[in-house]
């Protein structure tokens, strides 16, 4: 039973990770019906702004050191992704799907092949820096939650609350889920669509820089190409909760997490990615739209 | 705006105009991402020669290399570029090899085998090299191997281990030691040193080299009265560890074998350390990088991993290497440059010692190697050119690999 409950806290905050990156692939394709395949570039950015703000601003102690660089990286990080939605993808708005997503891919592999040349990060890894002391927070019948997964999970669940309130509550989540509803229509209506279109890059990019960071916090080693699996990962977790929808995301990031721990513990640790993709394969083949695919109508 | 707006005749125009625009953007980033994945370096360019492999293969020895100069674990193949070129820096110093000066012709394939086939592919039938040198990771040497095997040039791997590199095959050679060996030392030294009889075993299960090596070690072990009491597996590139590490704790071993990669192992110290397990982790010559103490921290201080070498070792050739390699790059030396050192100096004495640029004759050469003395051991070969050479276990206390023992085949 011990182990048990150590997997369920391990999945958990694998699972919200995974959760945080899949919210910037669901809401932009809720917006545009475009993968963003370079959101899990803009994942790995976000943890190299990290790593390069923390050896910039020493001056900073250690607990508003983390709040500083994680809002500075999700700041630069927004930025990246307006840049890439106006040069990559803002052109293309009016042709067809398809070249919208190649040109996505072409954007992943730029940014992966760039970033590995040595004049920018260089293709080794990297050691993200401790800005958060790690220790055992409580132990409860040999079940261990270190501080590190306490703030991963608490962070993510936080952003996710945010995320939540700002689509749902405001002005401009309105505004958002009118063009994701019907583009055209909202134009109509008065709704700037490329403004809209370009805030939703931003906030999903910040989504992503905060995984980054996270990820460097419990993960210390970073690369230029640590974005594909988890990417890819997160992709799933989209497409399990219904890739369009809010709460899909992060239902999916956390199924995810959670069944790749229980495979390990429970089965055999060679099938972890097979499970993982396996679901992908079900899911797409018994329930295209995913989890909240239907029962929800709106999409964000 | 979605796409799911109508097409009409008023779109159409728009749509069209932005076809060629996504299309070349595609296209551009293509040639970028293939312009990065390409390096040529002359070790030494001497003027007035021709560039193209045909030309000067009148004046020139063609070394051709394959080495991961950027992927996931690109200190290796930094590490063997740097010793192959600091070998053939000296030996061109000292008046090249009959008479003639060496030049490397280096292509990184990106840590991916696909990129290794096609690197040596390149090397072999474009620049028409006379040796083949690479990889030091045995997934890629193993994509490498058939090219050289069919197109008849020798290949020399500085670093593979794994037995199925050289395993049937005329052209492929090896300047470092074995995994069966291998696996045993580690086996033997957990047995008879450390006194281990209960250990548990974490695998990259992607990774041929570490697969084959948790396997001699498991049988090693076994066969002398030890117990593995878990046997749990991981692929390159995964940063979560904790739920086979969990499974590992349940086990209570006495310490856990990981014959991964440096990139990994680092990770997976810090997340043993995490779960509150203190028992000595253990592997092989993966782990030999200075990124491994970056990552690893202070969770891996009193590990053990096998090696080719230790910079220790007080022999008057190996420190001497190492005196030339720090001045010429600023660091010491891992195994894998000693290798790639030691795989460039092998094949220039094997074309020195048959006289002749014939590749059929090299292969010659390099099958009879006997005593040659590398920085990393004497090296003979034996049938199935495999050198056998004694290994070193190596323990880790303040962030570097301090020498413990060595082992003789």
């Amino acid at each position: 039973m011990t182990e048990f409950f150590q997997h369920l806290v391990n999945g958990l905050s694998l699972g919200s990770v995974y959760a945080l990156i899949a919210l910037g692939y669901t809401m932009v394709y809720g917006v545009l019906q475009l993968i963003n395949f370079a959101h899990a570039e803009v994942f790995m950015l976000g943890a190299f702004s990290g790593y390069y703000l923390a050896s910039w601003l020493p001056a900073f102690q250690r607990g508003p050191r983390f709040l500083v660089v994680l809002s500075l990286s999700m700041a630069i990080c927004a930025g990246i992704g307006v840049v890439i939605e106006r040069f990559a993808y803002r052109p293309l708005r009016n042709s067809p799907r398809l070249n919208a997503l190649i040109t996505a891919m072409g954007v992943s592999m730029l940014i992966q092949a760039i970033g590995q040349l040595p004049f920018f990060m260089g293709p080794s890894p990297r050691f993200f820096p401790p800005l958060l002391p790690n220790r055992s927070l409580l132990s409860v019948a040999g079940v261990g939650v270190t501080t590190l997964q306490a703030v991963t999970l608490g962070s993510a669940v936080l952003l996710m609350i945010g995320l939540h309130r700002l689509v749902f509550h405001t002005r401009f989540g309105a505004a958002m889920r009118a063009v994701s509803f019907d583009g055209r229509t909202a134009g109509l209506m008065g709704i700037d669509a490329n403004r809209v279109i370009a805030l939703t890059f931003m906030v999903g990019s910040a989504l992503a820089a905060a995984a980054g960071i996270l990820v460097g916090l419990s993960y210390p080693r970073i690369e230029p190409t640590m974005g594909v699996l988890l990417g890819l990962k997160a992709f799933v977790a989209a497409v399990l909760g219904g890739i369009g929808n809010i709460r899909g995301a992060m239902v999916g990031g956390m199924t995810i997490g959670l069944v790749e721990a229980m495979a390990v513990g429970y089965g055999s640790s060679s099938y972890r990615d097979a499970v993982a993709f396996g679901i992908l394969i079900l899911v797409l083949v018994f329930k295209p739209s995913g989890i909240f695919g239907k029962a929800v109508v709106e999409k964000v | 705006m979605t796409c799911r707006q109508s097409r009409g005749p008023l779109d159409r125009g728009v749509g069209r105009s932005a076809i060629p625009r996504g299309a070349s953007l595609v296209l551009l980033c293509a040639v970028v991402a293939l312009a990065g994945c390409e390096r040529k370096s002359g070790a030494r360019s001497a003027p007035g020669l021709g560039t193209g492999g045909g030309s000067s293969e009148a004046t020139e020895i063609l070394f051709g290399e394959v080495a991961s100069l950027t992927g996931p674990e690109a200190t290796f193949g930094q590490s063997q570029s740097r010793g192959i070129a600091l070998a053939v820096k000296e030996i061109n110093e000292a008046g090249g090899v009959l008479g003639r000066p060496i030049r490397v012709i280096t292509y990184d394939n990106q840590g991916k085998p696909t990129e290794s086939a096609a690197a040596a592919h390149r090397l072999v039938v474009r620049d028409r090299v006379h040796v083949l040198l690479g990889e030091v990771a045995s997934s890629r040497s193993l994509a490498m191997a058939p090219i050289a095997e069919e197109h008849g040039v020798p290949m020399i791997s500085p670093a593979s281990t794994n037995p199925r590199v050289t395993e049937g095959r005329q052209w492929v050679f090896r300047t470092c030691f074995i995994d069966p060996f291998q696996g045993r030392v580690m086996a033997r030294f957990a047995r008879e040193e450390l006194g281990l009889t209960r250990v548990a075993v974490l695998r990259d299960v992607r990774n041929d080299y570490s697969v084959g090596l948790a396997n001699f070690f498991v049988d090693a072990f076994t066969e002398l009265g030890g117990t593995v009491v878990s046997d749990q597996s991981y692929s390159a590139g995964d940063i979560d560890f904790r739920s086979q590490l969990t499974e590992i704790r349940a086990k209570n071993p006495e310490a856990i074998y990981v014959p991964g990669y440096y990139t990994d192992v680092g990770l997976i110290a810090r997340q043993v350390r995490e779960l509150g397990m203190n028992v000595p982790l253990m592997g092989g010559d993966g782990w030999d990088s200075s990124k491994l103490y970056e990552i690893g921290g202070d969770a891996l201080e009193g590990s053990f991993f096998s090696n080719h070498y230790s910079f220790e070792n007080p022999d008057p050739i190996v420190q001497g290497f190492i005196a030339r390699y720090r001045e010429a790059y600023g660091e010491v030396p891992d195994a894998l440059a000693a290798l790639g050192y030691d795989a460039a100096r092998l094949a220039a004495d094997a074309i020195a010692r048959v006289g002749s640029l014939e590749r059929a004759a090299i292969r010659y050469a390099l099958a009879t190697t006997r005593e040659f003395r590398g920085v990393t051991g004497t090296i003979t070969m034996d049938d199935h050119h495999n050198p056998v050479k004694p290994a070193v276990v190596l323990k880790i206390r303040n962030r570097a690999a301090t020498f413990a023992r060595t082992i003789e085949p």
